[in-house]
């Protein structure tokens, strides 16, 4: 199944747990509030990147400054849903 | 003669800043990495020691002569007889340092003088010199863009372009690597935001030898009102009919606001610029940190940079050299079946399983007389390890015969090349 048109953080969270597993390399068992360094082992340049891939689901940029507040995939979503409601605002 | 095997460090506390709570307790991990590594490895890979270059592409290691193909010495610079001449004579008449930065006591006739050079030599109105290349992309980035601002940067980009955006306090937006359209992309998604906006490229990556379409970037910027800085640290010298680099190869220089380089690359000696026709490149001489606050070039380094710049004008033979080295390292390396970029370039990285055998080829191509650089994850693009090469106008055809053999036989011996 997948997400389509995600609005609300739950619905993010979803596409980003979905987008993650599409890697056979991460752990079978995550959720929101798994880690996404010590828990995916993903280093700082593999989170970017990963980054990358949700910014183009979404059709949104993230500025590198707030990676460094997201610890969870939870918090990811809850970041790029904030950003998402800005750029609608702004459309 | 081999090596002395480094002692190992063990896992754990090491002094009292390693202590929970320390100052290096954080780096308790990356301990545990490096104590690994060099139980697998006889020597660190990151502490070699040149004990004395014998020539532009040769130097003694671990007390045996070793061909050099892991320096960014591009052109042979580095050992250049009428840079040296000049550098000892003005060390003589002028002394060996300024003591300061070039806003204060620091500015001598021959900054001037080499700014002056820089400008005429790309056919810009004004260049700006720093005292490094690593300083150059910070405190031309963190001048031009600020907390209001949006900086857009190649994923591939250099550290010291990211650790200038992070100075710059701009909200920083990566796009993928070598991709105009993902670039458009991005700067269309930001269209409705204030503030000024900086896109960051380099000429040739230093990583994977990748020579940016500068062309087509230059038209995504211009369509998007955005400015284009391009760091050409490993193309000067390298690419385009007169060696100024990749816009220059490209056709386009008039269309890039600013470049920005070193001279520690094809030049020889150490220091950075940024060239620009706009003529507000005077204000960041007042706004700079890493200009304002450090010491200036010594005079001895900035006569011996005039001097190579001379001799890199003079001698357009040394790029096709160089152009001819790179296709053969390239072309050898590829048919011994090893992966390597697409295109010949300076840069020649060779693409790795794992780390174990980088570390294992690394250490095989130093017994076997030839340096390259080893580069690992996360510092490589894609977390894959590489063997970075970089081959000079310097080396002969068969130094390179000798490199492309050595890599065939270590490549085979730790299973990078299949039989």
């Amino acid at each position: 199944m997948s997400v389509e048109n995600p609005q609300t953080v739950d619905d993010i969270t979803a596409l980003i747990v979905e987008r993650l597993l599409a890697n056979p390399k991460v752990p079978r068992n995550i959720n929101g509030d798994s880690r996404i360094m010590q828990d995916l082992a993903f280093d700082s340049l593999a989170v970017m990147n990963f980054v990358m891939e949700i910014e183009d689901a979404l059709d949104v940029s993230v500025p590198l400054d707030k990676l460094a507040d997201i610890n969870t995939i939870h918090d990811l979503a809850v970041c790029l849903k904030s950003i998402l409601d800005e750029q609608r605002g702004q459309a | 003669m081999s090596a002395p095997k480094p002692t190992p460090q063990e896992p754990g506390a090491k002094g009292p800043g390693s202590a929970p709570g320390g100052v290096f307790a954080k780096y308790a991990h990356l301990r545990d990495t490096r104590s690994q590594m060099l139980h697998a490895s006889p020597r660190d890979p990151f502490n070699v020691v040149i004990e004395k270059p014998l020539s532009a592409s040769e130097g003694v290691i671990e007390g045996r002569p070793t061909l050099l193909f892991g320096t960014n010495n591009y052109l042979g610079m580095s050992q250049s007889t009428p840079a040296r001449e000049k550098a000892q004579a003005v060390a003589r008449s002028m002394g060996v340092g300024t003591t300061g930065s070039r806003i204060a006591n620091g500015t001598f006739s021959l900054h001037a003088q080499l700014e002056q050079r820089l400008a005429k030599l790309f056919g810009r109105k004004h260049a700006m010199v720093f005292s490094t290349g690593y300083q150059a992309n910070l405190g031309t980035i963190s001048a031009l863009v600020n907390k209001d601002d949006i900086l857009f940067l190649d994923a591939d980009c250099h550290a010291s372009i990211y650790d200038g955006a992070k100075l710059s306090g701009a909200r920083v937006i990566r796009f993928r690597h070598n991709d105009p359209a993902d670039l458009e992309k991005r700067l269309k998604r930001s269209a409705h935001e204030s503030g000024a906006r900086l896109v960051v490229i380099e000429g040739i990556y230093s990583m994977t030898g990748n020579v940016a379409p500068v062309k087509r970037f230059a038209e995504v910027c211009k369509a998007n009102g955005a400015a284009l800085m391009v760091d050409e640290a490993h193309s000067f010298g390298v690419l385009g009919e007169n060696g100024r680099g990749a816009a220059e190869l490209d056709g386009c220089e008039g269309e890039v606001d600013f470049i920005v380089g070193t001279f520690s690359k094809s030049l020889g000696t150490v220091g950075g610029y940024c060239v620009t026709d706009h003529d507000d490149i005077d204000l960041m001489r007042l706004v700079s940190r890493p200009y304002m606050f450090t010491a200036s070039l010594p005079p001895e380094i900035v006569a011996a940079t005039l001097a190579t710049i001379d001799d890199v004008e003079a001698k357009p033979e040394l790029r096709a050299q160089l152009r001819a080295n790179a296709a053969q390292l390239h072309g050898g390396l590829r048919a011994a079946g090893l992966k390597t970029g697409e295109h010949p370039s300076p840069v020649v990285a060779v693409t790795l399983d794992d780390i174990p055998q980088a570390l294992a080829f690394w250490n095989g191509l130093l017994e076997a007389g030839v340096y390259v650089n080893l580069s690992l994850p996360p510092a490589t693009p894609d977390n894959f390890p590489l063997l970075r090469c970089s081959v000079s106008a310097a080396h002969t055809p068969a130094q390179i015969e000798k490199a492309i053999a050595a890599f065939a036989q270590v490549g085979k011996a730790v299973g990078a090349i299949k039989a």
